[in-house]
């Protein structure tokens, strides 16, 4: 799944590596690579438009949190009377499950929506042209 | 292949692979060195429901065989009572619809014992207990008969094909018939002598009363051979009290949890402890802050009523604690909570590891190592060192074996 640099082009080799992930043009929404640098593994999400990078390491039990379905919030819909409307999926909020036993990770931040206070380690990315690098 | 998300959008995922997906589960067991500890997990599954056409013709009855088969072949009949329930929530755990994409190898093991063998490589687990999955719904069968034909089959095939073939590394607590105490003998007696046959087992959704009179024969039997009896529980959306639950989520949390809590409290209050002394019993997937719960409660009530439980020379509480407990699905948000249970059930000697694989809600050994406040003694005897005892595995290799010796689990178990 990793993909590896372009030929004939150097790795940064700051104490903050650049890696390159995808090219740009490779990568649609609701796609997914994983790279691996050094000691970290890191989920790369193509959502919107927008890339989104996080440890691949679960909060729950080290899970692969990166490596599973992609899919919307679900919320329960209230009527003024408090009576429930049901169960609808969201149209604004993407989470992100981690296949071992399904904790949900929001998309944008990488929290775990069930505990807020827990969050996955989040990675800057880098678009350079078509090229999308995370640096770690 | 593609599993399917929120409105009908399709998400991509590669064919499974069990190895691959607890790669992690692999790299914790390196980084804490669970080779070197004898792991035993005394709670994992296959689905037997795959594997119909191997063991239903092991069936004695010509009848009730014939009806079976013809079942499994073409109709639309079921042969297991069937429970509603969305333990893959949805696909987000995967590897529940995807588990059909894994490859093995057709030659090699039956297909089952290739695919525990990953996952117990993957988490270092030198043996695993085989309990069935659909099977656990068996006690709800509406004919007896058929109770007893299932069991027998699914018993024979298990100990004469599947366990035989998997390099030692599986045993079991069968599954016993128990709605008809005679039958439920007569496999103990069968099948309690066979190799990798640890004990029996009661699945717990079920509707008798585990202090019935008809059972006394079969606890001796499993008793005289040195055998384990364990009670395995499961959630069931038809008992009519969980009819008022409308999530999964509740069924599940409370029906695991409640039929132990059931057939545990009449174990315990009708004096089992007394009358079989010299049997271990097991309590299997209620995870453990069930235990607390029930030990305060009953000695709450012994104090009081002592006329109602006259065969008990001690609380409630002190049979529960000379029983065993099995990790999974371990409730770990609370440390505190967590640390006083495991005084409670007396953890060290008590409390067995299990991971439930591959159930969604499984457990990796890392949940009791990482644990702060356990010795290494205490950590060696609930990952393995109790079980191998109780159950008498050997080691699998030289530095489990010094392990074993170190913490008194050796003698039994070599
Ligand atoms: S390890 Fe990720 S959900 Fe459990």
């Amino acid at each position: 799944m990793a993909a590896g640099p372009p030929a004939g082009r150097k790795r940064v080799q700051n104490r903050m590596a650049e890696k390159f992930v995808a090219k740009a043009s490779e990568m649609t929404d609701g796609d997914r690579r994983i790279v691996f640098v050094g000691d970290h593994e890191i989920g790369v999400f193509r959502h919107e438009g927008r890339y989104y990078a996080y440890s691949n390491f679960c909060l729950h039990q080290g899970g692969p949190a990166c490596e599973g379905l992609t899919i919307a919030k679900v919320e329960e819909r209230l009527r003024p009377d408090k009576t429930s409307q049901g169960l609808y999926f969201s149209e604004t909020e993407m989470h992100f499950v981690c296949p071992w036993h399904g904790m949900e990770y929001d998309m944008k931040t990488g929290e775990c929506v069930s505990d807020r206070k827990m969050k996955l380690k989040k990675y800057q990315v880098l678009e350079k042209g078509d090229e999308v690098y995370v640096v770690a | 292949m593609d599993l399917i998300a929120d409105r009908g959008r399709r998400v991509t995922v590669e064919e499974l692979n069990t190895s691959r997906l607890l790669a992690h589960a692999r790299k914790q067991a390196v980084q804490r060195k669970l080779d070197d500890m004898l792991i035993v997990d005394v709670d994992a599954h296959h689905y037997e429901n795959e594997n119909f056409k191997e063991f239903i013709p092991y069936m004695e009855n010509d009848v009730l065989k014939q009806l079976t088969m013809q079942s499994i072949a073409k109709s639309r009949g079921g042969i297991m009572p069937q429970n509603v329930g969305y333990q893959d929530m949805g696909g987000r755990v995967t590897r529940y619809p995807m588990r059909g994409s894994e490859k093995t190898d057709e030659k090699g093991h039956l297909r089952d014992v290739q695919l525990g063998h990953r996952w117990m490589d993957a988490m270092s687990v030198d043996y695993s207990c085989l309990f069935p999955t659909g099977m656990l719904n068996i006690g709800m069968h509406p004919q007896k008969e058929m109770e007893v034909e299932l069991c027998w089959a699914y018993n024979r095939w298990l100990t004469e094909e599947v366990m035989p073939n998997a390099e030692n590394r599986f045993f079991s607590m069968l599954c016993l018939p128990f709605n008809d105490a005679d039958e439920a003998l007569r496999q103990v007696e069968t099948f309690g002598g066979r190799k990798h046959v640890g004990g029996f087992m009661v699945t717990t959704v079920r509707n008798t009363g585990v202090q019935e009179n008809q059972y006394m024969k079969v606890y001796r039997a499993i008793e005289e051979r040195g055998l384990v009896l364990s009670f395995h529980s499961g959630p069931n959306w038809a008992e009519p009290i969980f009819k008022t639950c409308n999530r999964f989520l509740s069924v599940h949390a409370l029906g695991f949890s409640w039929y132990n809590i059931l057939h545990c409290t009449n174990w315990v209050i009708n004096g089992m402890g007394e009358r079989f002394p010299k049997l271990p019993v097991v309590w299997i997937e209620s995870g453990l802050a069930w235990v607390p719960f029930l030990m305060q409660k009953l000695d709450h009530e012994y104090m009081l009523r002592p006329s109602e439980a006259p065969l008990l020379k001690k609380k409630p509480s002190e049979y529960m604690r000379d029983m065993y407990y099995s990790t999974q699905p371990m409730e770990i948000q609370d440390m505190q909570a967590l640390e006083c249970t495991f005084r409670m059930i007396n953890a060290e000697t008590q409390l067995m590891y299990s991971s439930d694989y591959p159930h969604w809600d499984f457990d990796l050994p890392s949940t009791i190592s990482d644990l702060p406040f356990l010795t290494e003694k205490a950590k060696h005897n609930i990952l393995g060192g109790t079980a191998a005892r109780l159950f008498k595995l050997p080691p699998r290799n030289e530095k489990q074996k010094a392990n074993l010796q170190k913490f008194g689990n050796l003698t039994a178990a070599a």
